[in-house]
């Protein structure tokens, strides 16, 4: 087998230079309504011509009712339908809802929580909070915590209710709702929209963190780029000890993605619409499908908002557990919770008029600026936190939204690293051992469920995050605050 | 990455993000238990997963690519569902008619025990991506399918 990642588009796909950041695929065939734009250095770029990225952007130029052009973010890289690191918008009424927009992990997101603590005072507990960490959050195959058991009734009104079921139940704490993307509660969730295969598969599983990228990591903040915003988010210090948390909806929002994905393939024989490929089937917005799938797709972010949550809390008893400390003294507050994968419907400016739209963020996060009223009052002066992760042992950035996403890409810019090495090509080229040990030298320390899983998500098979943060920077639609670098990290 | 132990029976292809498997069969049954064998082989070693218990699968869909779907699908849910790991698959009814795909098939595990079971990586869902269902000569056949993980 070749070293070859992945085949290259099934057909040459055109590009114009705009800027140094900014490349535009015109429309080349009749079907594209829209162009395509590609945000990224040439880079970044020339690793989405390896494989499909370009391709898929084009194709996502095709859905009905798409707003302006597809937009492809730094990070990007193929996915199933849409490229991952996309962005599209389609009108309410004219345009589609396209689960493939979202994709199988809905709500897979970040959280970010700060501290009063510094790196020398955790330093030498780092071996037994991780220890902790690892032995109360559930992570790797099968396993989950015996005291969260949840019967299907409970399951339907934590889908409803998202994490104030789990507050409710002495979980976290109240203002933490205040710190999550849409108060970590989107409305018009409605269980009865889910199939019951999701619901099992969503019942053992609430409260893990699963495995694959997903990880937890205790951080320290490494620099500050916007001294002022980082205050306001609580990164006070360079030293300053973070935890982030990162996972998503579990087998329930892959099921809901699966079972709608089949609802689309009846929908667009239905209502005759032509897509290029399988996972890009849709539904007309105002198609009772459409209206299903918006239920469904709310009721597994409050899923993925509540798991996070419950994860959350179990770090925070860790950290009591360790250094016999409240949370509260330790000041272990959350900053922000954000989704990489969701639908939302938003007002955008689309030319004069303000319209209503499906976004589609697919491997994105939402940036909104300063001032809009989806950002959390405490923070509206600065305008909305944007979590970046990097891959294990890499840097993680936090930056901020602004007025040119809402401009530029529909209020978003990108989600993480972005892989670029296949996960065999990774494996062949190191093994999990080396990889901790790798890590370790550099004072980090590891817990993993998987050694397998260690090697396949060992840094250098992913794009540098640094530069996926520096054209977000560059281009201005969201900007540097701070940088996290990882001192302990638990895999599944 | 070719493992010498199922050459024959699947591969695993280059992908960037995720598990691309090619599934070889000298019939579409043995392709499609061969395509179950490769999922379960990205889980955990099928080779340390007895075979204790016995459950059947019945999967219909409306074409052979949605079956080939509908198929990891099913499996994947019970082994989430149930705790189970599989390593051994039959397909023993096959129901092809214009309008659908009915299989029936025996599938063959045991629960998943940590200290048994070496895990690799939970796969979250199957796909349609890169999907390719090829009869070649002789009836022999080539299934490729991506799992998303």
């Amino acid at each position: 087998m070749s070293e070859d990642e992945g085949r290259p588009a099934p057909e040459h796909v055109p590009l114009e230079k705009v800027t140094d950041y900014l490349w535009k695929i015109p429309q080349y065939k009749a079907d594209m309504r829209v162009p395509g734009m590609i945000f990224a250095n040439q880079n970044l770029l020339e690793k989405m011509q390896t494989d499909r990225t370009l391709w898929q952007c084009a194709n996502v130029a095709q859905l009905p009712g798409i707003y302006k052009y597809a937009i492809t973010l730094p990070d990007g890289h193929e996915g199933y339908g849409f490229p991952i690191g996309g962005v599209a918008a389609t009108d309410h009424n004219e345009g589609v809802i396209s689960p493939g927009g979202v994709g199988y992990d809905i709500n897979c997101g970040v959280r970010l929580l700060t501290s009063n603590l510094t790196e020398q005072n955790i330093r030498p507990h780092l071996p037994a909070l991780a220890e902790a960490i690892f032995h109360n959050v559930p992570s790797g195959l099968g396993s989950r915590r015996k005291d969260l058991t949840i019967s299907n009734s409970d399951l339907d009104r934590l889908t409803v209710d998202g994490v104030n079921f789990l507050i409710e139940r002495g979980l976290g704490w109240k203002e933490d709702a205040e710190h999550c993307e849409e108060q970590g509660c989107m409305i018009n969730a409605n269980p009865d929209m889910v199939s019951n295969t999701a619901k099992s598969r969503g019942l053992t599983q609430i409260g893990t963190l699963g495995s694959g990228n997903h990880f937890l990591e205790i951080q320290k903040v490494d620099k500050i780029f916007n001294a002022k915003t980082a205050k306001t988010f609580g990164i006070t210090h360079e030293g300053q000890i973070t935890v982030m948390i990162h996972c998503g909806s579990r087998g329930y929002g892959h099921q809901v993605c699966s079972d709608y994905l089949r609802v689309m393939e009846h929908a667009i024989q239905k209502y005759k619409i032509s897509v290029p490929d399988r996972e890009l089937a849709c539904a007309p917005g105002t198609s009772l499908e459409a209206h299903n799938y918006y239920q469904a797709m709310a009721c597994a972010v409050n899923y993925a908002f509540a798991n996070r949550h419950a994860i959350m809390h179990w770090v925070r008893q860790s950290f009591q557990q360790v250094l016999k400390q409240d949370p509260e003294k330790l000041c272990l507050k959350l900053v922000y919770d954000v989704a990489h994968n969701i639908a939302k419907i938003e007002d955008h400016k689309i030319g004069n008029e303000t319209k209503k739209v499906w976004v589609h963020r697919k491997g994105a996060t939402r940036a909104f600026p300063p001032g809009h009223p989806d950002v959390p009052a405490d923070y509206r002066s600065e305008g909305q936190p944007v979590l970046i992760p990097g891959s294990m042992g890499t840097s993680s950035w936090v930056l901020v939204g602004s007025q040119k996403a809402m401009d530029l890409t529909f209020g978003s810019t990108a989600h993480g690293a972005g892989r670029m090495m296949s996960r065999s090509a990774a494996k062949r080229k190191y093994w999990g051992g080396e990889i901790k040990t790798g890590l370790e030298k550099r004072g980090i320390t590891v817990r993993a469920a998987s050694p397998m899983v260690l090697a396949e998500e060992a840094d250098p098979a992913y794009k540098n995050v640094d530069t996926v943060a520096d054209v977000s920077d560059q281009v201005g639609i969201a900007t540097k605050v701070a940088r996290l670098v990882p001192l302990s990290v638990v895999k599944g | 990455m070719s493992v010498k132990q199922f050459e024959g029976k699947f591969e695993f292809l280059e992908h960037t993000a995720d598990v691309y498997v090619r599934a070889y069969g000298d019939s579409m049954q043995e392709a499609y238990e061969n395509a179950a064998l490769a999922m379960f082989e990205t889980i955990t070693k099928t080779g340390k997963v007895g075979q204790k218990e016995e459950e059947i699968i019945t999967v219909e869909a409306e074409d052979q690519y949605a079956l080939l779907y509908s198929w990891l699908e099913a499996l994947l849910v019970n082994s989430e569902t149930k705790g189970m790991l599989y390593s051994k698959f039959q397909i023993t009814d096959w129901t092809e008619t214009a309008e659908s795909f009915k299989i029936t098939a025996h599938v063959w595990g045991e629960k998943f025990q940590s200290k048994k079971h070496p895990q690799k990586v939970a796969v979250k869902a199957v796909t349609y991506h890169r999907m390719v269902v090829m009869r070649e000569k002789e009836g022999k056949v080539v299934l490729e399918f991506i799992l998303d993980i």
